[in-house]
């Protein structure tokens, strides 16, 4: 008998407006470790809130050992645990006293309590944290503490809401080892998470898009009909921004991704013959087989895919080419109390360049980057863009600048229309009309004009953030996670606007969390704990962890073992 | 039962970390109390003492010096004595003078003329026209005090007429404070009953904890009784600290028994604290819950209770808006503990009422709250 039984259920909220789950069914067998992946805003929470009995369905029943999330709530929250987004933890409790509270709540005996507690402690590696305030622990060790409240009494099932959401690749590594080992306990384990790969380890994902299940399965069968059918183009010689724009407006190809110095393709069903030379790589180019993923795989149910190519290309005006640096960042560093945000960073960005800010939440990315927009006075250092110092022309620099900050800052109980004309205003745009409507036509945002910004849908959030900050034409955009949340198609959509962008002779300064996307640019500045680790192509970084151990090492890994050689140095 | 019991007091005794550790609990139930009491104690007093009165003589008789001495003798008056009447003017309308009298050249002429009325000359400051009829008043007194004098002096008794002798009980010296402190002592108690527990209660919302809490074995009545005990010993501490300060800072009388005052607080902390948890029900943002608790709960305490403006000179509506203001009761118990004593027949009825919209609070929110987020 399964565990959980979810049938038929559907969810709407604001009076049956916002459909946020669309007639679900799925069971999940006792001891299964679920996936469920999706954008931001597809009905994740919803469906855990639901199972934990925390959400009543408007229409449809799950069950859980039996029980009845609606009749039967008192005995659910006796077996199952519950770890919501940030955690649930109480911030002005020490972590002793968080457990403690978990505990008298979960009925503990205090004979068992003090055995649970060490071994928990362990598991966790909180040993020495025990007097620490809940609020001052790094994201990691939440993270730790909020698993380990749930897990004080073994529940039968574990629902885990976005349990890696602003915690770095090394504790997010000690995580999965974690839940593997609840695993052997029989403990069914449901976790959702934005990012795809992570939805590959599980027995089954669960894939949502817009309210429904696009997928519920063992992962390994959503990617075997994708083998042999993921290549790298390698050896470009060639432009790669042209390669790409070819090849996404190529039909045989269903999703195309840069990856480093190299391009990935998935390609059409049944495309046996495929023809390389018509993207134009170069004569030493070739195709290389590789593993498919699960974003490959995303791109393939999805099936709909309009190819086309950003309308910016033909509306932006080529910047004059030059060789000297847009964006020069010397010694940065931003000191708050006693707590150094940035330390002494130093990089510059030439034209026609992206230029990417890779670290976990917390690492000093945002600090940097608001010194670099002028938003933030640096303790020590300058920073100038285009020529320009922001100390000392802070207005004539920012005229060059296009800024897209994160959660993308738009006035929300204003339309579209008027947030448009409001940053057209700001930036004194000349012929405020006509480039308005260009923003509208390129970003196709005619039926969503007269929304407040509140209501639109995020991709069409992201699109109109993104018109706003580069409506005035800047020769440096700077993007503050730009990409948070938004569903793999509309991500592609986005970096071809980049693209077009940067071909035009742009610089682009972005920061992001996600590793993946960091493959894009053209050079990463690795960054932790404030300090700058290193600076070089995707490629290189990857290239200089590669070892027995990690043969094809990602750039997640390249973080990883890089953050740990530094931390050596510094050691001895 | 044993579970139960364990689970209300670990939830107890997180928010007595809570409490101590989070300084807008502190500043509410301990600082506001003080800041208050020692505004309406000190600060504000709704009594006219001291008006600045600037005085012009332009006769020199003894009459006119001996109406001088009764204004600098009343007790109400500080006299700034001045020829300058440019200069007085001015003050006046510089709000440095609440008034200007003026006894002219031919006053002691007037006064020998019966025939011929008004000598003295009183202006004083319409823009504040309660100020303005006190000093109206208080110059009325302190030339009838000179006629008074007068007519001693010359010999011929004063008439003896009806002589009515104002005496105010309960309050002798007509001393503002001595009401302002116990009707502040109410509003500070609904603050923390009814802003801090619904602020709280919206803290959890807002940062997650409500959810990892309503799936452990707890019922949600557990969690309203575990916030309520909380809050309600935090309510009944400041109530003794501001009591304490009352009698011992302020010197005001206490003349009821304080095994009364205990009961009357009791009841109404659980009235605020419903309006608390009702409140937290409907508004999961502490925004918009401390707008609500302000509207609903501090104003109306403040202004409809009766602690600075009479309830009985408001307008009808207004007066029975003013019956399901659980504040008034609590004031009006309040005023007659310290300043009367243990009234019984009027205590009773405000426990009674208070109890009674306690009940009506408590059986909403009972049938509002589910363990759910919808």
């Amino acid at each position: 008998m399964p565990l959980v039984e979810i049938k038929n259920v559907t969810k709407t909220f604001g009076k049956g407006k916002i459909v946020a789950l669309n007639n679900i069914s799925c069971e999940f067998l006792s001891g299964e470790l679920i996936a469920i992946a999706g954008p931001d805003g597809t009905g994740k929470t919803t469906l855990m809130r639901t199972m934990a009995a925390l959400l009543k369905p408007d229409s449809g029943a799950i069950s859980i050992d039996g029980n009845d999330t609606i009749k039967d709530s008192q005995s659910i929250h006796k077996i199952i645990s519950y770890m919501p987004q940030k955690f649930g933890l109480y911030e002005d409790l020490t972590v002793l006293q968080n457990l403690n509270l978990y505990a008298d709540l979960q009925g503990l005996n205090s004979e068992d309590k003090k055995s649970v507690f060490d071994s928990l402690l362990d598991f966790t590696d909180l040993k020495n944290f025990q007097k620490r305030l809940a609020g001052k622990l790094s994201g990691g060790m939440k993270q730790k503490l909020g698993l380990a409240c749930t897990l004080l009494r073994k529940p039968k099932l574990l629902i885990l809401d976005e349990p890696t959401v602003g915690v770095d690749p090394i504790s997010r590594r000690e995580l999965w080892k974690m839940i593997y080992a609840l695993k052997k306990d029989n403990i069914t384990v449901v976790f959702s998470t934005a990012y795809l790969d992570e939805a590959e380890k599980a027995d089954k994902t669960m894939l949502i898009h817009e309210s429904s299940i696009l997928y519920f399965g063992k992962p390994s069968n959503l990617l075997s009909p994708l083998e042999n059918r993921v290549f790298l183009i390698k050896n470009i010689t060639t432009n790669r921004r042209e390669v790409l724009k070819n090849a996404s407006k190529d039909p045989d190809i269903i999703d195309t991704v840069v990856q480093g110095n190299a391009i990935r393709v998935v390609l059409q069903k049944n495309e046996n013959s495929f023809n390389l030379k018509k993207l134009c790589p170069g004569d030493d180019s070739k195709l290389e087989k590789v593993k498919p993923r699960f974003e490959d795989a995303f791109f393939d149910v999805m099936q709909s895919k309009d190819k086309k190519v950003s309308p910016l290309e033909e509306l932006l005006h080529p910047f004059e080419k030059s060789e000297a640096a847009l964006v020069e960042a010397k010694n940065l560093t931003k000191q708050f109390d006693h707590f150094t945000a940035a330390d002494d960073i130093t990089f510059s960005v030439k034209g026609g360049e992206v230029f990417g800010l890779l670290g976990p939440n917390g690492a000093g990315k945002s600090t940097t980057f608001k010194m670099l927009c002028g938003l933030l006075k640096p303790t020590k250092g300058t920073a100038d863009v285009a020529n320009y110092s922001l100390l000392n022309a802070p207005s004539l620099a920012r005229r060059k600048i296009g800024y897209m900050a994160q959660k993308f800052s738009l006035y929300e109980n204003m339309t579209a229309y008027q947030n448009l004309r409001f940053f057209s205003g700001i930036y004194s745009v000349k012929n405020q009309k006509e480039a308005i409507d260009k923003m509208i036509e390129v970003f196709s945002l005619h039926d969503y004009v007269n929304i407040n910004a509140a209501k639109l849908p995020l991709g069409f959030k992201q699109r109109l953030a993104l018109a706003c900050a580069i409506m005035h034409q800047p020769r440096v955009i700077f993007l503050d996670e730009p990409t948070s949340g938004v569903d793999p198609s509309t991500r592609r959509e986005f970096w071809g606007h980049i693209n077009a962008m940067v071909e035009k002779g742009a610089s682009i300064v972005i920061t992001t969390h996600f590793m993946d996307e960091a493959e894009y640019c053209d050079r990463i500045a690795l960054i932790n704990k404030g300090k700058l680790i290193r600076i070089d192509t995707p490629d290189n970084l990857k290239a200089a962890v590669k070892s027995d151990a990690i043969p094809f090492p990602s750039l997640e890994d390249a973080f990883i073992e890089l953050s740990k050689q530094e931390n050596e140095e510094k050691n001895k | 039962m044993k579970k139960k019991i364990n689970r209300i007091k670990a939830l107890i005794r997180k928010e007595f970390f809570q409490i101590i550790r989070d300084p807008s609990s502190i500043l509410i139930a301990g600082i506001f109390p003080l800041i208050l009491l020692v505004i309406y104690g000190y600060g504000i007093s709704l009594d006219m003492n001291n008006l600045k009165i600037g005085l012009i003589i332009e006769d020199t008789s003894d009459d006119a010096i001996s109406l001088k001495r009764s204004f600098i003798n009343s007790r109400f008056f500080h006299i700034y004595e001045s020829n300058d009447e440019k200069k007085l003017v001015e003050d006046l309308i510089a709000f440095k003078l609440h008034g200007i009298v003026k006894i002219p050249f031919y006053f002691s002429y007037y006064m020998q003329r019966p025939d011929l009325k008004g000598p003295v000359f009183v202006a004083s400051d319409g823009s504040s026209p309660n100020t303005a009829s006190f000093v109206q008043n208080y110059s009325l007194g302190a030339w009838q005090n000179f006629l008074a004098q007068k007519m001693v002096s010359s010999g011929s008794p004063p008439i003896p007429n009806v002589e009515a002798a104002p005496r105010f009980w309960y309050n002798e010296e007509l001393n503002s404070r001595y009401f302002l402190v116990p009707g502040s002592i109410a509003i500070i108690m609904t603050l923390i009953g009814t802003l801090l527990t619904a602020l709280v209660v919206a803290r959890e919302w807002e940062r997650g904890t409500i959810e990892s809490i309503m799936t452990t074995p707890i019922t949600i009545k557990e969690f309203l009784i575990a916030k309520m005990i909380s809050y309600f010993c935090l309510g009944l501490g400041s109530m003794i600290f501001s009591t304490a300060l009352a009698i011992l800072m302020f010197g005001l009388p206490f003349r009821g028994s304080f095994f009364v005052l205990s009961i009357v607080s009791s009841v109404f902390l659980i009235v605020a604290l419903g309006v608390g948890l009702l409140i937290s029900t409907l508004s999961k943002n502490q925004f918009i819950a401390s707008q609500i608790s302000i509207v609903s709960g501090f104003l109306p305490a403040f202004m409809l209770s009766g602690f600075i403006f009479e309830i009985s000179s408001m307008p009808v509506l207004i007066r029975a808006i003013t019956t399901i203001i659980p504040a008034k009761y609590m004031v009006s118990a309040l005023q007659t503990l310290f300043l009367v004593g243990t009234v019984k027949r009027l205590i009773l009825v405000n426990v009674s009422v208070m109890l009674a919209l306690a009940f009506i609070l408590f059986v909403i929110i009972f049938l509002k709250s589910r363990k759910r987020l919808d």
